[in-house]
């Protein structure tokens, strides 16, 4: 037996992200005599966070109004607002859907944003750990959750205890709150465990990119924001992109693709960069530089999908659950406002139960009851999306309809017979040259000696079943190419290249046969993102 | 037999490092800070001469912005006893360094101090020698490992030839090079243990040292970008595209 030290909390917060920098900052100022910890797995609060950002700052004003005078790295407020459908050449202006106004939102760097928040949570004396992830939850003999287990630092590759071998701590708490964001690997767990999605339509997600760049001087205004739909996808194809133009020449770009997309030889990474060349784009682009870059998946479920959130012993808030509101693509103000929810129902009640039902009751609820049928009408494609979107803004959402979702790692069609659509895509020239350039601009740092994080279950299958019915389309939709079917003296075999990992979670969604499961790495590992 | 470990705050070494507009510095805002690499190996040999019984007490010190706490704060996690901020926001080059240190050197009067070999920001591998002829005794740079038996301590350095094993008396400066150790990873509960443990500042114009800057940066440029290749198909291509360019 291993043995481990344990640490004893009232409160631990599984990963710091909006939703979980609120929870504990909030449950602090309520109680200031209990015991709180935060758990992160990237080396420093933020170094993970990958997100647009235009924010609604009405959550952050109520808990921390100090933000304003004292704004993280990147803070520029959103100007005007332009949304375009693109061709191959051109881009047509549309009127910009009242879900995307941004008057009196800011343009943030999410990740200095938690940054910044992590440092006013150790102001407030709680305890902030950066470099530890949580690899499992812990239970009692009543099966209530009653904290996590830290994921053990210093495994060799082959599973044994290397030189600076360091068991994981055990931390119990009273109450554990699961703020992993999207896909979290504890939360799926919870999930599964508590059956909190039964009875739910089933969860879809988007895939985003984004890339930090340096633009020759003069070019763009900050605060002006624009976004588009069509080119490069077909209209069959959900997705589109963003445009954030910050201070100092600097712009955030962006470019997000649904995961129920159809074509198994598809590639969003591909899609993304096609975009950049948009004539329009490129003339932006031009003589510019990357700062940084990263992928990150989204949750785009909504309503019909969000899970029970309340179980014994624990909760799940923001994009752990699943809260953004995707429409708007918004998830920021929505992560914080579950995390302070859910802190003032774990102050007042002393107990994990009944917040699902106070969510429901809440003004959260009724912002994703109001746009609940919007992403669901695309899975029609483009055009009746469009359509569902008027008919359900004009309405206010009040149509007594709910549309259902359907999963994403079974909308990929087969090889068989299925022709791929010719997506007349350019020969490319702006950085990154490909997958593996760009992944040199999330600084990422996995120690190559330790076990392999993201665990196949049948590795056969790979080279048989899936090259067969599929092509192997992990080898496509990861973004940064870890992935790699590799053939020695006539045999294939499939190649995992985790120290590229971005912590994206898009294997463990797509993948067409369910037997990807993403595990956290070595704390500390992963993406050292710079103002993402 | 105390000992001192001197460590620095810089640029983390995952970082892509971006000149700044004005090409008078380097991009420092929302760039992730840490301890120079090698300066954790000297602590982590700080803390294992502590385990053999040969220290007593193991003593870092910093020299920098309130930031620097941070750092020192993960030494004393790792298991450092006690630590020490010089603060100085003002530019210093590696002289000016050592004589800040030698105050706090003077007054503590260690057995050993040991410090990386350079700093990963700037390269200068210049402190630790600076340092002990200031303090007038023996140095052993670049250790990949020390013996220390009584007054004496046994050092094997890499040098360009290869290894060479030098034998110095103490109290002395010893700076480390990769290969020395591993350091330990910080456990969550020396983190904690860590906030408890006293952290003394000291404002640098307070020691009473002069460690203004003789030489200082005028400005900054990033080395030329390489051109992009070109294939050839054959050996006469090649020959013919040396010409052209008048290569041959
Ligand atoms: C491309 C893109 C663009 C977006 N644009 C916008 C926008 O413009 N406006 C907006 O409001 N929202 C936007 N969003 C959505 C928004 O970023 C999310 O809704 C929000 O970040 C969710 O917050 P969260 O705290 O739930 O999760 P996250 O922000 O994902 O934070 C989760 C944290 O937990 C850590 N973690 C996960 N698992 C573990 C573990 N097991 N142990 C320890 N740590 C762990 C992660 O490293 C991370 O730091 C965008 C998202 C993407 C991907
Ligand atoms: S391996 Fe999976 S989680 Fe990692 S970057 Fe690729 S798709 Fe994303």
């Amino acid at each position: 037996m291993i043995e481990r030290d344990v640490m004893e909390y009232d409160l631990v917060v599984v990963g710091a992200g909006p939703a979980g920098l609120a929870t504990a900052i909030r449950y602090k100022q309520l109680n200031p005599e209990d015991s709180v910890c935060i758990l992160e797995k990237a080396s420093e609060i933020g170094a993970q966070i990958l997100s647009g950002a235009v924010m609604e700052p009405k959550l952050l004003d109520t808990l921390l109004p100090e933000w304003r005078d004292n704004k993280p790295a990147i803070c520029v407020e959103a100007r005007k607002d332009r949304f375009a459908y693109l061709t191959k050449n051109k881009s047509i202006r549309l009127p910009t859907p009242p879900q995307q106004k941004n008057h009196g939102n800011f343009i943030v760097s999410l990740g200095s944003l938690c940054h910044w928040m992590g440092t006013k949570a150790e102001e407030l004396e709680i305890d902030v750990f950066p470099g530890f992830s949580a690899a499992d939850a812990l239970f009692n003999e009543q099966n209530e959750v009653i904290g996590v287990r830290c994921g053990d630092m210093g495994v060799a590759k082959d599973g044994t205890e290397g030189p600076g071998y360091a068991p994981g701590v055990d931390i119990h708490a009273k109450f554990t709150v699961l703020s992993e964001g999207c896909r979290g690997s504890i939360s799926k767990q919870l999930i599964k465990k508590y059956a909190l999605d039964a009875g739910k339509s089933p969860q879809t997600y988007g895939l985003g990119f984004k890339e930090l760049w340096q633009l020759p001087a003069g070019r763009t205004t900050a605060g002006n924001i624009q976004h588009t739909i069509g080119w490069p996808l077909d209209s069959a194809t959900y997705g589109g992109s963003y445009m954030y133009q910050l201070d100092q020449d600097r712009l955030s770009i962006g470019f997000v693709t649904g995961l129920d997309y159809a074509d198994p030889d598809f590639s969003p990474f591909e899609a993304f960069q096609q975009f950049k060349h948009h004539p329009q784009i490129k003339a932006l682009l031009d003589g510019g530089e990357i700062l940084s870059s990263g992928a990150r998946t989204i949750i785009e479920g909504g309503l019909q999908s969000l899970p029970k959130q309340d179980m014994p012993g624990a909760l799940l808030v923001g994009d752990s659950a699943g809260t953004i509101n995707v429409v708007k693509i918004k998830g920021i103000h929505m992560a914080m406002g579950s995390g302070v929810l859910a802190a003032e129902h774990l102050s007042e009640t002393k107990t994990t139960e009944g917040y699902d039902a106070k969510w429901r009751a809440s003004n959260l609820n009724t912002e994703l009851h109001k746009i609940r049928n919007i992403r669901p009408g695309f899975t029609k494609g483009l055009w009746r999306g469009l359509i569902t979107a008027a008919i359900e803004t004009v309405t206010f959402g009040k149509l007594p309809r709910t549309l259902e979702n359907h999963s994403d790692h079974d909308s990929l069609n087969k090889l068989d017979g299925y022709q791929s659509p010719d997506y007349k895509w350019v020969d490319r020239d702006l950085p990154p040259r490909d997958r593996l350039a760009s992944v040199y601009f999330a600084s990422n740092e996995h120690d190559e000696d330790q076990p392999i994080h993201l665990k196949v279950t049948d590795t056969d299958l790979c080279v048989t079943k899936c090259t067969e019915e599929y092509g192997n389309p992990c080898t496509r939709f990861c973004p940064a190419g870890v992935y790699e079917i590799v053939e020695e003296e006539g045999n294939k075999r499939l190649q995992i290249n985790s120290a590229n990992c971005v912590h994206c979670k898009a294997c463990d969604i797509k993948d067409p046969y369910q037997q990807i499961n993403w595990v956290t790495p070595e704390g500390g590992s992963g993406p050292n993102y710079q103002n993402l | 037999m105390k000992i001192i470990a001197c460590i620095k705050r810089v640029i983390d070494y995952n970082v892509r490092v971006q000149i700044n507009r004005e090409g008078n510095g380097v991009v420092t805002d929302g760039v992730k800070m840490s301890m120079n690499p090698f300066d954790e190996i000297a602590i982590e040999e700080g803390l294992r001469l502590k385990e053999k019984g040969i220290a007593d007490e193991l003593i870092v010190v910093s020299i920098g912005g309130s930031d620097s706490q941070q750092q020192l704060r993960t030494a004393l996690a790792m298991g450092a006893d006690r630590a020490i901020l010089i603060e100085n926001t003002d530019d210093l080059v590696p002289l000016g360094a050592a004589k800040l240190l030698l105050k706090v050197i003077e007054k503590e009067q260690p057995g050993l101090v040991i410090l990386g070999k350079q700093a990963i920001d700037d390269d200068r591998n210049q402190t630790g020698q600076m340092l002990a002829a200031l303090w007038n005794r023996p140095q052993a740079t670049f250790a990949s490992e020390i013996v220390v038996e009584g007054d004496t301590a046994t050092v094997t350095r890499e040098v360009d030839a290869g290894m060479e094993t030098i034998e110095i008396d103490l109290p002395a400066v010893i700076t480390t090079d990769l290969r020395l150790n591993e350091p330990r990873f910080v456990k969550m509960p020396d983190i904690m243990k860590a906030k408890k443990k006293p952290l003394d500042v000291i404002a640098a114009d307070s020691l009473g040292a002069d460690s203004a800057p003789a030489v200082g940066t005028s400005d900054y440029s990033p080395p030329p970008t390489r051109e992009s290749g070109v294939i050839v198909e054959s050996v006469d291509d090649l020959v013919n595209a040396l010409k052209a360019r008048g290569l041959v």
